[in-house]
């Protein structure tokens, strides 16, 4: 069966850790890390990669356009 | 078959979703969780979709949006205190041909703009106008707005906006509705996908309708201030959904020249 | 080529002007004493004649931000008020002055303060040339005498206008707009094709090609250096303005012991009260100020030699006066006589204002 895998790239530096992605992914993929980046925040990451399906929801409400999201389907 | 790694799926070729480029690159001045950011990667990935970057001129008000010029790829006109549909108006009539859009908070377009804007939709400028509503003046740090809600507080209503002194929070929008210049009226928010993908919609029609030269495509977002509000943003956007939307309910109020019955 | 000649008010003659320089659009509100402007024009529908753009605004305000839009893609445009028409449009002109944009205001001044009378004025000189709005800035000021001149110096402004990418003022006042004088139209230039509005204008916002960056229409810079560098560069264009296009008429100035220096509607009353004294064997020449800014100051300096005196001429309480003491240096009397609130001076009140205050003085 078809399966559908996909994962983010968040630029870190441009990340204000807001966090509003890590509420809109509906697979529970991203949260704000413990680190910080050059500016102070805690930047978004995949905590659970396994779990993407490339739906776009965190980069589409990013306001920083800071998220790039790819999909591949698996067979 | 083998595991596959983040690395087989990073790839160029599986990319499906990525800043349009008619942001530029440039860091944006909004506070974390700002809707003003969400709104303005909606424009650019409408703008890019169109292919009318070089047919657009945009209008960037007074207020945090002020440097809206330094985020979108765009050639934009950077206008006095309200009066961005005034200049939208005569970029719109002197060349007709091109898409033309302006960009206000609700300090800008709902008090000292409220001629421009009314005046601008009452003639049925063929132009679209972005209205973001947070209810609050953000860039001048947390004053009442025109939009703030009743028992909202702000700097100059520390107690909560009293209506009894302070008069009551203006609906700009649902008055823009009933005049026979706006074709399509419609209050949207970006804090959710969905949202975002609603009013992807809206501006989508906002700008397509300047083609049919019908009048003033208008779409209001309902948005947060985190700052102002003095929430964290996803508590700000969660505050937003409790209390602002009653009182400014999303959904269309005018589509193709008629008024939405609800 | 056949002259072309009509008998016009001044109002109109701007008007008709504007049609005929190419002008692409004006947008304007009714005010006394120059709502003839926008009704011409409304009625000669240039929209059809040239494609020119004509519109009432709801308000000065939004007019003047009318012409801040169509001025920043290029265009050649104009509003025209009266004085508290013209308090209301001052947010625009600075702002256009800090964005850089070229047009034209023209000014029918009547007098004031506030709403004052629809008579003729000249108590907006200060407003005019001085700044007017916020911020260090100029505007070119050209004072039209004639229902001519009102005609001529549209045309006149907007070259100025473009050359130094600012806003460019014709004051004018009550008496010119409203008087109907003979006049010569020029023939219709055809308005400026988009791709040599591109050409003449690369900063205008039209559209962002591919091939270019952006442009950008604004009066902000927040960082204080550059701020400062574009208060700077805004100054470097008025010593500019200054050292080239200061614009005056001699009239019997060659003999003259006493100079009567006016302009506008005060210089054509001034002719009569310089034929006055003339006739009595009293010396008397005309400086006749066309550009108010600038100020025709080296003339002034060379003529303050060979003179006893000067009388500013103005329908004011003393505006124009202090720039010519500037200029004289109080090297030689110089008066100020002016009738104010709508009231128009006669010759014979100048003539005796020259006895009293400088001739005997």
């Amino acid at each position: 069966m078809a399966k559908i895998r996909g994962a983010v790239v968040v630029d870190i530096e441009g990340c204000k850790g807001c966090g509003v992605c890590t509420v809109a992914c509906p697979a529970k993929v991203l949260a704000l890390a413990k680190e910080v980046n050059g500016k102070g925040y805690n930047y978004a990451y995949m905590q659970n990669p396994e779990a993407c399906i490339g739906c776009e929801s965190c980069a589409i409400v990013c306001p920083d356009g800071v998220i790039t999201v790819y999909k591949v389907k698996v067979d | 078959m083998a595991e596959i790694t983040l690395k087989d799926i990073i790839k160029e070729e599986n990319l499906v979703y990525k800043r349009s480029e008619i942001m530029t690159g440039k860091t944006l001045s909004y506070c974390p969780g700002c809707g003003h950011g969400t709104a303005h990667q909606i424009i650019a990935h409408t703008i890019q979709d169109m292919g009318i970057q070089e047919q657009t001129i945009g209008i960037s008000p007074v207020g945090c949006s002020v440097l809206m010029y330094d985020f979108l790829d765009l050639d934009i006109q950077q206008a006095a205190h309200g009066r961005a549909p005034a200049l939208a108006t005569a970029i719109k009539r002197v060349m007709p041909e091109k898409f033309v859009f302006t960009y206000q908070g609700d300090g800008d377009l709902a008090a000292i703009g409220t001629a421009e804007t009314i005046h601008a939709c009452n003639r049925g400028e063929n132009i679209t106008i972005i209205f973001i509503n947070n209810g609050i003046y953000g860039m001048t740090g947390g004053q009442m707005a025109p939009t703030t809600l009743e028992g909202m507080p702000t700097a100059t209503c520390p107690y909560g906006r009293d209506t009894s002194i302070m008069g009551n929070p203006l609906k700009i929008t649902e008055l823009l509705a009933l005049l026979p210049g706006t074709y399509y009226v419609t209050r949207q928010s970006v804090h959710t996908p969905r949202a975002v993908r609603q009013t992807k919609k809206a501006i989508r029609t906002a700008f397509e309708n300047q083609k049919l030269n019908r009048g003033v495509s208008f779409v209001e977002i309902v948005s947060n201030c985190n700052s102002g509000w003095k929430l964290p943003p996803v508590k700000a956007n969660e505050w937003m959904v409790e209390n602002m939307f009653p009182f400014y309910p999303i959904g269309d109020m005018k589509v193709d020249g008629k008024i939405v019955n609800k | 080529m056949k002259k072309e000649l009509r008998l016009m008010k001044g109002n109109e003659a701007v008007a008709e002007a504007a049609i005929r320089s190419g002008a692409d659009a004006y947008f304007g509100y009714p005010i006394t004493p120059q709502s003839e402007v926008l009704e011409y024009l409304m009625a000669e529908k240039p929209y059809e004649r040239t494609g020119m753009v004509v519109l009432q605004a709801e308000s000065e305000v939004s007019a003047i931000n009318m012409v801040y839009g169509a001025a920043g893609c290029g265009r050649m445009v104009m509003t025209s008020s009266s004085s508290p028409g013209i308090s209301l449009k001052q947010e625009g002109i600075s702002y256009m002055t800090g964005a850089e944009l070229p047009c034209l205001i023209l000014n029918v001044v009547r007098g004031g303060p506030g709403l004052g009378t629809i008579q003729p004025s000249q108590s907006d000189y200060f407003q005019a040339t001085k700044g007017g709005g916020h911020g260090d800035y100029r505007m070119i000021v050209l004072a039209p005498a004639s229902v001519q001149e009102m005609y001529d110096f549209v045309e006149l402004a907007f070259d100025l206008a473009f050359k130094y990418r600012t806003p460019t003022m014709i004051l004018s006042d009550g008496i010119i707009g409203q008087m109907m004088e003979k006049l010569e139209i020029g023939p219709q230039k055809p308005r400026r094709t988009p791709e040599e509005i591109a050409k003449q204008c690369p900063w205008a916002t039209v559209g962002k090609p591919k091939n270019r960056e952006r442009n950008i229409i604004t009066s902000l810079d927040l960082s204080a250096v550059r701020q400062e560098e574009k208060n700077l560069k805004l100054q470097a264009k008025y010593k500019e303005i200054r050292e080239k296009e200061v614009r005056y008429e001699l009239i019997n100035c060659e003999d003259a012991d006493y100079i009567l220096v006016a302009y506008g509607s005060s210089a054509r009353l001034s002719m009569k009260a310089m034929d006055i004294l003339r006739a009595k064997g009293v010396k008397v020449g005309i400086l006749r100020l066309i550009t108010l800014f600038p100020f025709p100051t080296k003339i002034i300096k060379e003529i303050t030699p060979k003179v006893k005196g000067f009388l500013a001429v103005e329908m004011s309480c003393g505006q124009m006066v202090e720039d010519l003491r500037l200029a004289v240096e109080f090297k030689k009397p110089v008066e100020h006589f002016g009738r104010v609130g709508g009231m128009i001076p006669s010759p014979e009140e100048i003539v005796e204002a020259l006895e009293q205050k400088i001739i005997g003085g």
